[in-house]
C-alpha cells in the first residue's frame, strides 16, 4: 500500500496514549521511575503485538491491558524487590505533617498507595481514566461485579484510613488532628 | 443517621482525589526517552516492512 493512502496507522496514536499509561503505570508501581520502565516495556510488547490489535477498537484499552499484564508478570519475578519497595513506602508514610491543614494530597496518595493492588487498578481506571466498568472489566480480565466490589473494596478502605486522619469529617483542620498523623496514623481519636 | 451521607461526601471526595492524582501525571510532560524509543520502533518497521506483507 502507498504510504500517502495508508490509513491511520494505530500505531501513530500511541503517543497520545503515553500521559495515560504514565498516569495507570505510576498508580501501580507506586515509583516513577518503576512506571516509566513499565510504560517502555509496555510499548516495545505493544509493537511487537500490533497485528493482534483490532482497529477501531479501545487502543487504549488494549494498551492498559498489555500495561498491567507486564506489571503483573514483573510483579511475580521480582516478588521480592518488589516487597523492599512496599516497606520502603510504609515506612515514609507517616513522615510529611501538613502545612494547610487540608486534606492535601500527598496525603490521599500515601493512603491509596496503602490500598491492594487491584483495587488501586480498579479506582484509577474508573474512578480517574475515566474508563466505564466494562472496560475495566475487560482491561483487568475479569467480571464487572469483581470491578466493582474492588471498588468498593477500596473506596471503603480509603475513607476508613483517611478518616483516621481526619476530626470531623472530611478535612484536617487542627493541630490535634495533626498529632494524630504525626504520631503515625494510628486508630486514636482525638476528643478536644 | 449520616451514615449515606457521610458515604456519599467520601465517595465524591475519593474521586476527586483519585482524578487530581491522575491528572497530576497526565500533566506531566512525557520524557523523551518515550518518543526516542518510538522513533526506533518505527525505524525498525521501516526497515523490517519495507516491502509490505
Amino acid at each position: 500500500m502507498a504510504n500517502d493512502v495508508r490509513p491511520v496507522d494505530p500505531r501513530e496514536a500511541v503517543v497520545e496514549h503515553l500521559p495515560a499509561m504514565r498516569a495507570f503505570a505510576a498508580s501501580l508501581t507506586r515509583n516513577s521511575a518503576a512506571a516509566d520502565d513499565l510504560v517502555q516495556d509496555t510499548i516495545v510488547k505493544a509493537w511487537k503485538n500490533f497485528d493482534k490489535f483490532k482497529p477501531g477498537t479501545n487502543l487504549r484499552a488494549w494498551l492498559f491491558t498489555i500495561l498491567r499484564n507486564t506489571f503483573y508478570s514483573d510483579l511475580r519475578k521480582k516478588k521480592r524487590e518488589v516487597e523492599d519497595v512496599d516497606g520502603a513506602m510504609a515506612s515514609t508514610l507517616s513522615e510529611k505533617p501538613h502545612h494547610d491543614g487540608r486534606l492535601a494530597m500527598a496525603d490521599f496518595e500515601k493512603v491509596f498507595a496503602e490500598l491492594p493492588v487491584e483495587q488501586r487498578e480498579a479506582l484509577i481506571l474508573v474512578g480517574a481514566s475515566g474508563m466505564s466498568y466494562e472496560e475495566a472489566a475487560e482491561t483487568c480480565g475479569v467480571a464487572i461485579g469483581t470491578i466493582k466490589s474492588r471498588i468498593n473494596r477500596g473506596r471503603a478502605r480509603l475513607a476508613e484510613l483517611l478518616e483516621l486522619n481526619d476530626d470531623d469529617g472530611l478535612e484536617l483542620t487542627d493541630s490535634a488532628t495533626m498529632a494524630v498523623l504525626n504520631s503515625g496514623m494510628q486508630v486514636r481519636k482525638t476528643g478536644h | 443517621m449520616t451514615k449515606d451521607n457521610d458515604k456519599d461526601r467520601w465517595d465524591e471526595k475519593i474521586d476527586q482525589n483519585l482524578r487530581k492524582v491522575f491528572q497530576s501525571k497526565l500533566d506531566e510532560d512525557v520524557p523523551d526517552k518515550f518518543m526516542e524509543l518510538l522513533a526506533q520502533l518505527r525505524e525498525q518497521d521501516d526497515q523490517g516492512s519495507a516491502h509490505g506483507k
